[in-house]
Parts: C-alpha cells; structure tokens; sequence
C-alpha cells in the first residue's frame, strides 16, 4: 500500500513509520506545520520537523512538510482562545486531530493518491461486528484512543495505527534498535503552541484577550476574595481560593465570565447526576443505535478515570449523560468519550449549565 | 535529470566547471596567501580568475569581491557600502538576501506593481521624502517571477532623489538573461552567485566600483583588499568564471532558444488549463527568458509539486521557510495578488541543460495533476 505517515519528530511516529516500511509499504512521511507562531518547542518546531526528516532519511523514506499553520490557527488556535474568553476549557490536541489530521490531512492524502494515512497514537484499530472502531493502545498508560475518538468507521477504513499493540518501552527499543534519533526524545507535554518560555497560557491569552480580574463569591452570594482573571479560572479548580472556615477546601463551582464572578464552594458541590454533550461524534450509524442500551463508561480526561454511566439520552443534535453513582462536574468544553469493552462508541463536548447560557 | 525545471533554485554545473576545478582541490592546493612557490602560482590562479570574471561582468579586476555566494554578498552590500549611518532602501519583493537585512536596519520598503515591476513613481516619491539615504537596492531580475526591473530609470531615481547614495543590485537571478557588462553605467554594486549559472555553490561576487568605500563585515586576514576575509575558494573560483564565461558566450543564443521553451511551456499550460493565470501578465519581453511562473487558483503548491515529482517533475513554488514548509511568497503578496491564488502558484524555470523532453514532459504531467487536484478541492 501507499502509505502517509503523519511524523511529529517524537518516537512514535518514527517507530510506526519504520514498521510500515518493514511490512513492505511504500511509505512517504510528513510533518505537519501547524504554528506560525514563535513557538519552538511542542509539536510544530523546526526541531521536531528536523527530527522527522532525519529519521526519515535514516529509514531511507521520502519526507514532506505540509503547511497547514492557516487552518491551524482557524480551527484550533482561535476557537481555543475564544473558548476561554467566554469561560470554557477547551481540549485544543482533539479539535486539531478532528480538523488536521483526520480532516485535513486526510482529504490530502486521498488527492495524492495514499491508499491509507498511518500516526503514531497508542491506540489499535479493532474489528467489530459492525466495522472497525478505535480502541485502547496495548499500554494503558499512554492510551490515546481518547484524543482520536472523533474518527468515524468510514475513515477507520483508511487509517494504521502501527504502534498501538506495542508498549512504550518496546516502542523506545525498536527505536533504540534502528539507532534512531527519536529513541530517547521525552513525551511531548501539554499544548504545543503555547511554550513555557512564551510565558505559557497567561501570556498566551492575554496577548489575545482581554482579562478582566473578577469576584469570588459563595454560594450565598458573599465575597470572599478576587481573582487577577477570570477567564483564567477552571470549573472545578481548587489553586487560589483557600480553606472555607469549616476547614475544608473550597473549588470553582461556577465561573460566570460575563459577571466576572467565581462561585466556590465545597467538593460535595460539584458533584452531579449528568452532563450534556454537543458536537457529538459516533463511530457510526450501528454505534449511535446501540449506545442507548449498551453498557458503557465514559472517560472525561486524556488519562482519566473510566466513570461508569446509567443511561445516555439522545436529545436533538445533543446527548445527555446519566452518571451511575454522581460524578464530579466536569468542565465545560472538555470532552466525554464513551468506551464499550474498550472500544470507542462516540464523545463530545461538555456544554455549559443553561444556567450560564442566560 | 529528465524533467528538471527548477533551474532558477540551482542547476547542474557545466562539466567543464568541473573539469576545470579539479587541479586546484589536491594538486594545486596551496593558499594564495601564502609565501612560498606553491603560494604564488595558487595566487596566480585566483588573479587570473578574477581578471577574466572581471571582464566578463563588465568591471575592473579590484571591483571584484569574491565571497561565498549570493546572500553573503548582498549583505555586505547593504551593511557595508557607502558612509555608515544612514537610511537602508529596498523594493518589496527583494530576495530575502536584501529584504532581511533591510528590514533589520529599519529600512524603508518601495512598493511594486500588479505587473511585478518596481513602481519607479513610488521609488521617486518615497526616495524625495527621505533624508539621509545611504543605500537603495534594487534586484534587476525578480528571482520568482522572472520580471526583468527597470534598472536605469530607477538608477536615474536615485541619482536625482538622493544625496550620493549607494545603488546596489542583486543580480544573482540576471547573469543567465541579461548582459551583466552594461550593470555599472547604472548601479555601483551588483551581486553574483555561481551556480545560478552552471557553476559551484558556495561561491559568487559583489562587484563594486572602485570609488565606493566598503567596510567589511567579516574580519580576519584582510584578503580581498580588507573587504572580505577569508581564505579564497580557489576550485570555486576557477569553476565559477569557467561557468561565466560559457554562459556568457552561448547568452544570445540560449535566452533565444530558452524562450522559446518557455513560451510552448506557458502556452500549452494556459491552453490545457482553465482558469490558469501566467503571473505579471502576458508580456513576456520584459521577463527572463527562463522563468515561467503561473497561478492555478483552487490548488494547493505543496499538493502540486508531490503529484509533479512522482513524475520527474521538479518544480517549486513559494519559498520555504526555516522548517522546509511552503508558505505564501512575499514576492506574490507585494504584486497585491489575492492569498487564495498566490496559494496555487508554480515556477518553472529552465536553464542551460534544459531541453524539448523536459517541457514536452511538464505538458504531459502538470494538467491532470492540476485537475485532479481540483476535484479532491486541494
């Protein structure tokens, strides 16, 4: 097959792309450049690019660079700095995995005549009765199948996930194996296009928008104290808001931007029955149908805990969780993706409280 | 390599460039700086060489810089020509090579028009309303589109408009196109890179008239008159005036039969391809004889120049930035062509190991890639 390998620099790609060729594909790797910006560290730098290319080179593949920092910033960058202003915490690596690399790149790879697109996500492609889905790489720890959980049957058709029956440690071997320069290079970390030298998030989006400092109130109303910016403040954050006088610690409850008012109260309060989801994506027609009656539990967080759930409801264009035992809120813009036996059914997007929307 | 057509980046050295410098890598070895025999006749080479270059370039043997190619020498242009201080002067669409350090000195930038020529209106309003302009540069051929720029009224701008500023041009895109002997009746100093002309890279020229003081930017042992240290690429040399002296003799003759390459290039694109724009308009009298540069608005470059290389076509399209990527050219954006069509561009660029095969192959591959492209909207 022709195959596209999507090479971010860091090992596991390297090692996907070095498998593939093993196999026998014919296999072209590419780097996307997603930030213009000054970032040169995280997923887009010039370093990493130079990374790709040289293991390419090692592996004796072909190796391009595909410039896709405009609808980068369009679909991932600026939604991310809006979703702040207006009080959401949003997860900027899935909606550039949801537009980029499975969009994008995808479309691309078609026109330039790849039989299939290959990324190095610890994550495995499993045949179901009713297609193939993603589901859990081999090390649990390192589990991406939560940040690729948008990708529909239809495009699981013509996606290689080479690594994900491997673990981590036998990734970095293999690596060490070929002498490639990646074997030891670290994770990546956090968002790729805001760098700690950059001043990290709080310069980021200030130098985008503006921060207003805002009251923290209890839920009788009372003012406590103050925040510097309110649109810094995460629903269910406990930095910077003390001890209530029972003793016990106090968390955001509420972040209301357009009041500029942080409620806070105790962990007890933030503990719901459901959420509601938009923008929700299913595996397909099959997965969305059977949903409704499969057992099924819910991950809210890239590494997070499996929640088990009671029952989802399909309301319209949204869905409505019901949590079996009540569950921490989570933060408005974050994504729930639902597993079945390990096997990604769908997610979406933790809309506000209506309560907010007024 | 069947299919080349990226000459304007850099091209095959003439074999007898080659031929010519190989004495000099581990025969003749020895520095021209030296004092011994051996020193002497390496001395003797270079002196020859940059006589004979001289001559070939239209300049005197003392007017000749010999540096490491075309950005080293456009920098010390406009960091080292003419009294220090003073306002640096450069057209929009300067190669980086001039725009960069221009722009790192504060400079002021002139405008260019829709047909990719600089706008000497503009150069002359802009040159009135400034004071203290120490050097203005101003490329003779666009490296991108090919547009051949109006050197001597422009030359005659800056006389008028200036008090005695330095008037240098990059001419590293020219050499191929235009006779570099009638330079200096216009501009004070000019730059040359080798293998934009069948010669070795790593290796070119700032000319520069013997009456405009230089001050050096790379210091050391004082070789090339205290203008530029370093100890000279002899092989280099040798093989770029082997080059410069080929390409200037066939020059009439190949910029003919390279035209005309170029126009069954453009015509037979324009002709399979609907909507293709041939870019700064449709008179090629005043573009480089071996610069084609098209627009195919709904494609993408990064996407065209794959498909054309999984079919021996190399071709290029913007420049790339530091990351190897395809970004939006500077030089399209200055000529006010609209982002959504500078996306699509393609420049084909021929040379003097160019052939029929090559253009014959380019019209067989470039418009089904360009369709194909536009179905998948890419």
């Amino acid at each position: 097959m022709n195959v596209l390998v999507a090479m971010s620099g860091g090992v596991d790609s390297s090692v996907a792309a070095a498998l593939l060729r093993d196999e026998g594909h014919d296999v072209v790797g590419v780097t996307l450049k997603l930030w213009g910006g000054d970032s040169d560290s995280g997923c887009c730098s010039v370093s990493d690019v130079d990374d790709a290319r040289r293991v390419a080179h090692q592996l004796g593949i072909e190796h391009l660079v595909f410039n896709f920092s405009e609808d980068f910033d369009r679909n991932v960058v600026e939604p991310y700095v809006h979703d702040h202003s207006v009080g959401l915490t949003p997860n900027p690596c899935i909606e550039c995995n949801r537009h980029l690399k499975f969009d994008r790149l995808f479309v691309r790879a078609e026109a330039l005549g790849f039989d299939a697109v290959a990324t190095g996500h610890h994550a495995q492609i499993v045949q179901t009765a009713d297609g193939k889905r993603i589901g859990r790489g081999a090390d649990h720890d390192k589990d991406q199948s939560y940040v690729i959980h948008m990708m529909s049957t239809e495009q699981i058709e013509k996606l290689l996930l080479p690594i994900g029956h491997l673990r981590k440690e036998e990734v970095r071997a293999r690596a060490a194996e070929l002498g490639l320069r990646t074997a030891q290079k670290p994770d990546s970390q956090d968002v790729c296009f805001i760098t700690r030298a950059g001043g990290g998030r709080k310069v980021f989006l200030g130098d985008r928008i503006p921060m207003h400092p805002g009251r923290v109130i209890d839920k009788s109303g009372q003012q406590l104290g103050s925040v510097e910016a309110v649109e810094m403040v995460t629903l269910g954050q406990r930095r910077g808001f003390g001890i209530g006088i029972d003793g016990k610690p106090r968390f955001a409850i509420d972040v209301d931007v357009p009041n500029r008012t942080v409620v806070v109260g105790e962990v007890d309060d933030l503990n719901v029955r459901n959420e509601t989801l938009h923008t929700v994506t299913w595996a397909d027609a099959a997965a969305q149908e059977k949903a409704q009656s499969q057992p099924l539990v819910a991950q809210a967080s890239a590494h997070g805990e499996p929640i088990a759930v009671q029952k989802i409801e399909i309301d319209g264009e949204n869905v409505i969780v019901t949590w079996a035992q009540p569950h921490r809120r989570i933060a408005p813009g974050q994504s729930v993706v639902f597993y079945c036996d390990d096997v990604v059914v769908g997610g979406g997007i933790v809309a506000r409280p209506q309560s907010l929307d007024s | 390599m069947n299919g080349y057509l990226d000459h304007a980046a850099t091209g095959p050295m003439r074999p007898e460039a080659v031929d010519a410098m190989m004495p000099y890598f581990s025969g003749e070895f020895a520095n021209p700086s030296g004092a011994h025999r051996a020193a002497r006749a390496a001395r003797r080479v270079l002196e020859d060489a940059r006589e004979e270059f001289a001559e070939l370039v239209g300049a005197r043997a003392g007017e000749v810089i010999f540096t490491s190619g075309g950005t080293e020498s456009d920098n010390l242009a406009i960091y080292g020509l003419g009294v220090p201080g003073g306002v640096a002067v450069c057209s929009q669409f300067e190669h980086h090579a001039v725009l960069d350090p221009v722009e790192a000195e504060g400079g002021v930038l002139i405008p260019v028009d829709e047909t990719g020529m600089i706008s000497v209106e503009q150069a002359s309003a802009i040159l009135s309303s400034l004071e203290n302009v120490r050097v203005v540069s101003f490329m003779a051929v666009n490296n991108e589109i090919g547009v051949i720029q109006p050197l001597s009224e422009l030359a005659k701008i800056v006389r008028r408009k200036t008090d005695h500023a330095v008037f240098h041009s990059d001419a590293v895109q020219a050499f191929c196109w235009t006779d570099p002997t009638v330079l200096l009746a216009d501009v004070d100093s000019f730059s040359l890179s080798a293998h934009k002309f069948g010669g070795p890279k790593g290796v070119g020229a700032l000319i520069v008239r013997t009456d405009v003081p230089v001050h050096a930017r790379q210091l050391g042992g004082g070789q090339e008159r205290e203008r530029r240290s370093g100890t000279q690429n002899v092989p280099g040399i040798v093989g770029m005036v082997t080059a410069a002296r080929l390409c200037a003799n066939e020059r009439n003759e190949e910029v003919a039969r390279l035209s005309k390459l170029r126009d069954k290039l453009l015509d037979g694109l324009l002709q399979a391809i609907p909507d293709a724009i041939e870019t700064a308009g449709s008179d090629r009298t005043q573009r480089a004889g071996g610069i084609a540069h098209l627009c195919f608005p709904g494609v993408e470059s990064e996407a065209l120049l794959f498909l054309l290389e999984r079919q021996d076509v190399y071709a290029s399209a913007a420049s790339s930035c530091a990351s190897g990527a395809v970004q939006i050219s500077h030089v399209l954006t200055a000529m006010g062509i609209d982002n959504e069509i500078a996306k699509g561009s393609l420049r084909l660029s021929l040379g003097w190991s160019s052939t029929e095969e090559d253009v014959d192959l380019a019209l067989r591959v470039i418009p089904p890639a360009v369709e194909r492209l536009r179905q998948f909207g890419v």
